[in-house]
């Protein structure tokens, strides 16, 4: 047995060998070794007792992973829109420029790999950029040629890190960059709150009781969908399954969202209230907490406000002094997939599989992780839920509007002077919203990122709520300079890249829609391709798997709807009856070219 | 009134499909009672007399005449129709597609293992048209209204097409005559 099997052995045995936790022995090796070479995927897979494919189809599968050794610095982008129109592409020439090799590859002598990543949480801080789990936000072309040549220089990314940001970005365990931007606090995510209270009070109750206020305060999730959690709760409790599981979605992977990481970084301690609330009112013992890879510089932090809780007895046997109630939580790293933000793709990740969606009913309440009733549920639904124990579901159900009671954290980015989180209470109309935030000429407003919808001025006087622009948090504001035809092109790009491929529609239908919508692009689109897009949209919407293909075609039917005149300018009916897309002229290049003449007809 | 007009042409194919046309057997007196044949092989027309309701192609384009035609095709037909694989996906002569066209030609006139070419010429007659640098099926070159597949459609499948086509009706094959395995 050679040095590196020994290593990936003791690495699979810290884990126990346990095959459901292949995402973290993966995530070690990765981290140890800078890639997972052929022989961790036979030691791995002999140590857990599966089989290598299960082992590489995992390491195949996440963007963090790599089977080939990648360099000792990972250099990821943030290619999202933002960054896009915050023009990233002067970042990345200047890094290209400094390092001598395009992205996409590594450096000679190894040091350093440059890669292209989608959004990372930082878009009210673009162009950024991931080192070593370092974040390098607000980066100008000189500062992005100054990071490589440090890098070059041997310094290592902690170094390179700079100023730290506000808040709890300053803390010794976190030490970024990052920047919180928590622009508008409202009464409940931001308000004040004593660690452990409303868990105080819920305990003071029955677990019944506990359900029934979250129902009463008409809590719906804060991830995008709007589930009701009081009944996602209710279905979890009442299974009579010994074991269950309350896992925090905070792989916030949407484009344009990063509401969350001002929570994890300002007020963990109420997620962790919320989420111990959840275990005790449904009966469950074990809480996870899935973080995005992205999010790793908040690992240490989080972790030890974890530690602190089991000393307090806030977390671990007869939690706060409860009798019989046990709970406790662990992190749950991702390696980079989009599409472990959907609930099944996230349990399946947590299982230590592919990222794949899994088929609905069973629904995770009844048949979750480990096929154990599971309540999944957005950073944000956990941190109403504690202080809706605390202040009362009355309270709660008072804020906001009619349908969508409470406040709504908002991240707002793009074209406007003051991009970040906003806490709103629900009904906020768009055009009320737009000038808080100083929007600079908006002309189109992203809602609910690339699986939402890009409204345009005449829908300014919209709400932001569940009956009328539902969002899971992102807002991106675009001015009239911004192209929305390119927008929707980003985002179906990423939503190609980020499919897991499982189903046809997703798989196949988004490329043939990228097709089609990049003939307007390109000048060769015919009136009847609008047709085409809309039934195609329609039916890749209609027939796929999960949330993510369901909403993968809105970026151009949302387009299609609210910015017709976007697409017709771009029409052009040919008078010559080819097809739009037909090119005689390159079709007969070659043959004009070996037999030295030009053709007669055209 | 005058009876509806037909055009048929074989563009890159191999005539396979206008020999299954032959096959509706004695159905082609009834045909003829229905239409009139212009430009095509069948009456030995070679151009356009006038617009017709229906365009039958064969075979997709794989040279610059081929494009020539379909065009024509396009210009003077109310209805087009692409009939078989050739002409629906480009079929058999596609399959240099994935070959750069020197490549393509120089396997057939110079090194295939049966060619006989002591003076290595290849063919470039001023009067042979250019290849296009890759064989398209006729809907990426002009808009085509109906697809009969097939390899070839059998002689059923193109006389309820053209009949229905031909009486205003919707185009309601049966599965039978669009299974092909």
């Amino acid at each position: 047995m050679n040095d590196l099997e020994v290593r990936v052995r003791a690495i699979c045995q810290a884990h126990e060998n346990n095959r459901t936790r292949l995402m973290d022995i993966v995530n070690a090796v990765q981290n140890e070794f800078g890639y997972v070479p052929g022989c961790a995927l036979d030691a791995i897979a002999k140590e857990c007792g599966t089989q290598r494919v299960a082992v590489q189809s995992l390491v195949s599968f996440y963007a963090f992973h790599s089977e080939l050794p990648k360099g000792r610095h990972v250099i990821r982008l943030c290619n999202d829109i933002v960054d896009q129109f915050q023009d990233v592409q002067a970042v990345a020439d200047a890094m290209v420029d400094e390092a001598g090799v395009p992205f996409g590859q590594t450096t000679p002598d190894n040091l350093l790999h440059l890669e292209w990543t989608p959004c990372i949480g930082m878009s009210d801080q673009a162009p950024a950029a991931i080192v070593d789990d370092v974040i390098f936000p607000r980066l100008t072309p000189a500062k992005a040629k100054a990071l490589v040549k440090a890098l070059k220089a041997g310094k290592s990314c902690a170094e390179l890190a700079g100023r730290t940001g506000d808040g709890n970005n300053s803390h010794r365990l976190v030490k970024s960059a990052v920047h919180n931007n928590l622009r508008l606090r409202g009464d409940v995510i931001f308000a004040d709150y004593h660690p452990g209270s409303g868990l105080a009070k819920a305990l003071a109750m029955s677990p019944a009781e506990v359900v029934r206020d979250v129902k009463t305060s008409r809590l719906r999730g804060r991830g995008g969908a709007g589930f009701p959690t009081g009944m996602k709760w209710d279905f979890a409790r009442q299974t009579d399954n010994r074991n269950k599981y309350v896992i925090c979605n905070a792989d916030e992977g949407e484009p344009g969202t990063f509401k969350d990481r001002v929570i994890l970084t300002e007020c963990p301690e109420l997620l962790f209230d919320g989420m111990t609330i959840a275990g005790y009112a449904t009966g469950s013992a074990h809480g996870i907490l899935y973080l995005r890879a992205e999010y790793a510089y908040l690992k240490a932090f989080i972790e030890d406000l974890l530690a602190k809780r089991h000393k307090k007895g806030l977390l671990g046997k007869d939690v706060a002094g409860k009798t019989g109630f046990n709970f406790d939580i662990r992190i749950q790293m991702g390696a980079g997939a989009y599409i472990c933000g959907e609930e099944t793709a996230l349990i399946s990740s947590c299982e230590g599989r592919r990222g794949d969606p899994k088929n609905r009913p069973p629904f995770p309440a009844q048949k979750g992780y480990l096929e154990c009733p599971t309540i999944v549920n957005n950073v944000e639904t956990f941190c109403c839920a504690a202080r809706i124990l605390q202040e009362g579901p009355g309270w709660f159900a008072q804020k906001g509007s009619k349908g969508s009671p409470g406040t709504k954290l908002l991240s707002v980015s793009g074209d406007c002077e003051k991009p970040g989180v906003y806490e709103v209470p629900f009904g906020i109309q768009l055009q009320d919203l737009l000038e808080m935030v100083g929007a600079d000429h908006p002309a189109a407003v992203q809602i609910g990122g690339p699986s939402g919808s890009l409204v345009g001025k005449a829908e300014f006087n919209r709400t932001i709520c569940y009956d009328d622009l539902a969002t899971g948090g992102s807002v991106m504001i675009f001015n009239q300079k911004r192209d929305v035809l390119k927008i929707a092109m980003y985002f179906l790009d990423f939503f190609i890249e980020e499919s897991c491929g499982y189903c046809t529609p997703c798989r196949v239908g988004n490329v043939l829609i990228r097709e089609r919508l990049g003939r307007f692009l390109n000048g060769t689109a015919e009136s009847a391709d609008l047709d085409y897009l809309t039934r195609l949209g329609t039916t890749v919407k209609f027939m796929s798997r999960c949330g993510m293909g369901q909403t993968s075609p809105n970026p151009v039917l949302t387009t299609l709807k609210n910015f017709p005149d976007a697409y017709r300018s771009r029409v052009k009916e040919r008078k010559d009856k080819f097809q739009p897309t037909f090119d005689i002229g390159a079709a007969l290049v070659d043959s004009q070219a070996l037999a030295g003449r030009k053709s007669v007809h055209f | 009134m005058a009876k509806p007009k037909v055009a048929t042409a074989s563009l890159a194919g191999c005539f396979g499909c206008h020999m299954s046309l032959l096959d509706i057997d004695d159905r082609i007196l009834k045909l003829i009672d229905l239409v009139d044949f212009d430009k095509s092989p069948v009456d030995d027309i070679k151009e356009f007399t006038g617009p017709c309701r229906i365009g039958i192609i064969e075979g997709g384009c794989c040279n610059e005449e081929n494009v020539r035609v379909l065009r024509d095709f396009r210009k003077h037909c109310d209805i087009l129709i692409a009939c078989g694989d050739c002409a629906t996906m480009g079929g058999i002569p596609a399959m240099r597609n994935t070959i750069p066209l020197k490549e393509c030609l120089d396997e057939a006139y110079l090194n295939g293992p049966t060619v006989y070419n002591p003076q290595k010429i290849l063919p470039n007659d001023k009067e042979l048209p250019l290849l296009l640098n890759r064989v398209y099926p006729c809907q990426e070159v002009v808009k085509i209204d109906y697809f009969l597949p097939g390899c070839p459609p059998s002689a059923d499948t193109l006389w309820q097409a053209l009949v229905a086509l031909l009486g205003d009706k919707p185009v309601e094959l049966p599965y039978e005559l669009i299974k092909y395995d």
